[in-house]
């Protein structure tokens, strides 16, 4: 049984100067993905390399699965460690593994080495030539290849002496936190979860702002976008779920604009209010999880009539994908089976039978006067009485 | 804030009394009713005294009576094994197109399996004819199952009627009615009505979730839907439920004792409530006899007394439900429906609501404590509600 994991993180080691503020983040992050595996794991960082060590009793499993939750590893190694640096302790160490994680020893093999000892008596090529004449020795079914192994078996020489033979992907990405913070505009859709995922990705923090309609849309439609936050808050880190009572505003644009606009309409105000709490969040971004041409209030036009309305940068991840492509990566992070709860969200409340598809700037501003007089009000309102959920993953 | 529950046919409150009962089962006479000792003993106490109220609510014997998880299993059970036990008189069944879906989904099985099913149209008041049924019967008809009250629009069938038109036509033939919302809204004696099988929940009458029974007439043999320790004369293996059938006891024991009186409460409640209707802007109640020319009160004493079914033009069921939710009075909406999965009633569209009007539809369910005043606040609400929601519709 393994009791530790070598982490391995591709994007960040390229970092400059920075590089250890990158590591740093990493590291935390690992440690928050982790308590949720149980507690005391130790996260160490040893110059180029991030080491999870488990405790006593640890679920292997869930240790797997904390650990590939956490954007920045690329991929991770279930390893050894000797504690001794003796040279027969090596040897010996070595033995063990191939006795007790490679059942299958019909393989052909190559050793590697690393080292970040550099006083280490012995030079790289010498303990892999040692190592290896050790291991056919005792374990004469295992053959060399040195061009094609079928197992890398690797041997660093640190302080301490860590060994294996496998690695396995993880996400990818950076460590959250690194890049700062974006505002998710949130719903219960299929779209957004997955589009928050992918900022995440990117090492930014999210904070989410979702828009709710009672008596059109339900209490279930709220625990719905509750729950898709907490399925990526095990990704992104804790969120602020910013519920917003949007009920008035539809109702006024619907008193008094044109119904082929609703949809427009609506969005550029649900912009405009999650651009302002996403100011007081220091968000430097808005995030949606919008694809061109999907619906009439995502063609070209219609992003271009939304995005007037902002002044941040508003990040959309998924602008190219396909509705397919969008799909299999919620059901990769595990948001589609909720996404698809039946639960009305407020835009598909009002949806025209022909609502606009090629909105113009000009017309929705002149659209917009209609509402001058009391528009403004109704917005701080609703800013104003919003409610603040702290989502994090296990909360109740 | 006061809340109003008009939702009791999809369930009900316990009952003080059945609450306490299943408080003391569990604390205190927790035995298995199978076992030896004097605990279990104590235990058996308690579902035959269950089995005792409920046999002489129907005017049945004990041994009729087979504990069930509730509705869905007794219907399941009833199906099931009904069309099994007459298996070799013939492969056709009928039933309506307005039955629940724990009747409509195992009759489906039965489909898939080989058996052929006759779906019979009601009329607009939502009521299957004799005549239909009739019309429907062949030699090889094995099975008949036929609600007793609708759960949607709370329409009453003529039970004994068809009952009777089926076994003249063949003796052998099961008639079943699934009198989920029927047992206690309506008086029912199975013997005397010519029902071989009949399917109750315990919920819908102030007793507990996850209690119910099947009435099995004597003599009738037919295998269980669960093997096992054979439990119940082998027919329902499984541990009793005993909290559950003991609380399900008193509840009918408290309702019977004073059955009519509170049908009759509910019906001046059903009476009231479409009166004031009338004066909400939109509102249609379904199936209540409109063109026939008769008083009102004796209009909706065709009817259960617990259920009404109202559409309101213009307006999304879910939308008019929530709203009212916010005033704390709880409806369901007529049929389930949402943008992603319509899922539209079977039963309004069979009675020929409109098209428009499937999704704009509401159900509110009466129990033995509702009271008028309720009701008016309910109307209350209905009309202040109901112009402002109608403003908004989908263009």
């Amino acid at each position: 049984m393994y009791h530790a994991f070598l982490i391995k993180y591709a994007e960040i080691g390229l970092k400059g100067n920075n590089r250890s503020y990158f590591e740093d983040c990493l590291v935390k992050q690992l440690r928050y993905s982790l308590k949720l595996a149980g507690s005391d794991y130790q996260v160490r960082k040893e110059p180029g390399r991030i080491f999870v060590e488990c405790p006593e009793n640890f679920d292997y499993d869930d240790t797997v699965e904390a650990i590939s939750r956490v954007f920045g590893v690329s991929g991770y190694c279930p390893v050894e460690i000797e504690r001794s640096t003796a040279w027969e302790d090596i040897l010996a160490a070595c033995g063990r593994y191939v006795e007790e994680h490679v059942k299958d020893r019909n393989v052909t093999f190559k050793v590697f080495c690393k080292r970040g000892n550099k006083e280490y008596p012995k030079t790289s090529p010498e303990i892999c030539a040692e190592v290896g004449e050790y291991l056919l020795e005792r374990f004469p079914e295992l053959k060399v290849d040195v061009v094609n192994p079928q197992m890398a078996f690797t041997v660093e020489v640190r302080g301490r002496v860590y060994i294996y033979t496998d690695t396995y992907d993880g996400p990818g990405g950076m460590p959250v936190g690194c890049n700062g913070k974006a505002m998710l505009l949130l719903s219960g859709g299929i779209d957004s979860p997955v589009a928050g995922y992918m900022i995440a990705k990117r090492g930014v923090y999210i904070d989410a702002t979702y828009f709710h309609a009672p008596p059109y849309t339900s209490e279930r439609a709220l625990q719905k976008v509750i729950d898709l936050a907490k399925i990526i808050s095990a990704y992104t880190g804790p969120i602020h779920l910013n519920v917003v009572n949007f009920t008035e505003i539809q109702m006024f644009i619907y008193e008094r604009c044109p119904h082929d606009e609703l949809t427009i309409l609506m969005r550029r105000y649900m912009m405009r209010i999650a651009e302002t709490i996403a100011k007081q969040y220091d968000c430097l971004a808005l995030v949606t999880g919008e694809s061109i041409g999907q619906v009439a209030s995502q063609t070209m036009q219609s992003l271009n009539t939304t995005n007037a309305v902002c002044t941040l940068p508003v990040y959309r991840p998924l602008i190219a994908f396909d509705k397919e492509d969008i799909v299999a990566i919620s059901k990769k992070i595990g948001t589609y089976e909720t996404s698809i709860l039946p639960f009305e969200d407020c835009c598909t409340i009002y949806v025209a039978k022909h609502p606009v598809t090629k909105p113009i700037v000009k017309a929705m501003e002149k659209s917009e006067k209609l509402l001058a007089d009391k528009i403004d009000e109704m917005v701080e309102r609703a800013l104003a009485e919003r409610q603040v959920i702290r989502i994090a993953p296990g909360m109740e | 804030m006061r809340e109003i529950y008009l939702d009791n046919a999809a369930t009900t409150r316990v009952l003080p009394e059945v609450a306490d009962i299943m408080h003391k089962v569990m604390l205190e006479d927790y035995g298995n009713p199978s076992s030896l000792h004097s605990k279990g003993f104590a235990a058996e106490g308690y579902v035959r005294e269950a089995r005792k109220q409920i046999a002489s609510s129907l005017k049945a014997s004990e041994k009729e009576i087979i504990f069930t998880s509730g509705g869905t299993e007794s219907n399941n059970m009833a199906l099931l094994c009904g069309a099994d036990a007459k298996k070799r008189s013939g492969r056709h069944i009928i039933t309506t197109r307005i039955e629940h879906a724990s009747v409509y989904q195992p009759i489906l099985r039965l489909a898939d399996l080989g058996y052929e099913v006759t779906f019979l149209e009601v009329d607009h008041n939502g009521v299957v004819s004799p005549e239909t049924l009739r019309n429907a019967l062949r030699d090889d008809t094995i099975l008949v199952s036929i609600m007793a009250v609708n759960n949607e629009i709370g329409s009453v069938m003529p039970i004994a009627e068809l009952a009777e038109v089926a076994h003249s036509f063949k003796k052998d033939i099961l008639f079943h009615t699934d009198a989920i919302q029927g047992y206690g809204k309506i008086p029912i004696i199975p013997r005397r009505m010519g029902i071989d099988l009949m399917s109750v929940s315990g919920h819908k009458l102030h007793g507990p979730k996850g209690s119910g029974f099947l009435y099995i007439r004597d003599k009738l043999a037919i295998k269980p839907l669960l093997y096992g320790g054979g439990q119940q004369r082998d027919l329902r293996s499984g541990t009793e439920n005993v909290p559950a059938i003991a609380g399900f006891g008193v509840a009918v024991q408290h309702f019977f004792a004073d059955a009519d009186e509170y049908r009759e409460r509910m019906f001046r409640c059903k009476e009231r409530f479409v009166t004031e209707m009338e004066t909400v802007p939109g509102a249609h109640v379904n199936g209540i006899f409109a063109e026939e020319n008769l008083p009102l009160a004796m209009r909706i004493r065709k009817t259960a007394p617990h259920i009404v079914s109202v559409s309101f033009d213009g307006i999304r069921s879910e939308v008019l439900l929530h709203a009212l939710a916010e005033k704390g009075i709880y409806v369901s909406s007529g049929s389930a429906c949402s943008s992603n999965h319509p899922a539209i009633s079977g039963t309004l569209s069979a009675i020929g609501v409109a098209k428009e009007l499937l999704d704009s539809t509401l159900r509110f369910s009466f129990c033995t404590t509702t009271t008028e005043e309720e009701i008016a606040i309910a109307a209350d609400a209905l009309r202040e509600l109901v112009p402002v929601l109608s403003k908004y519709r989908r263009s």
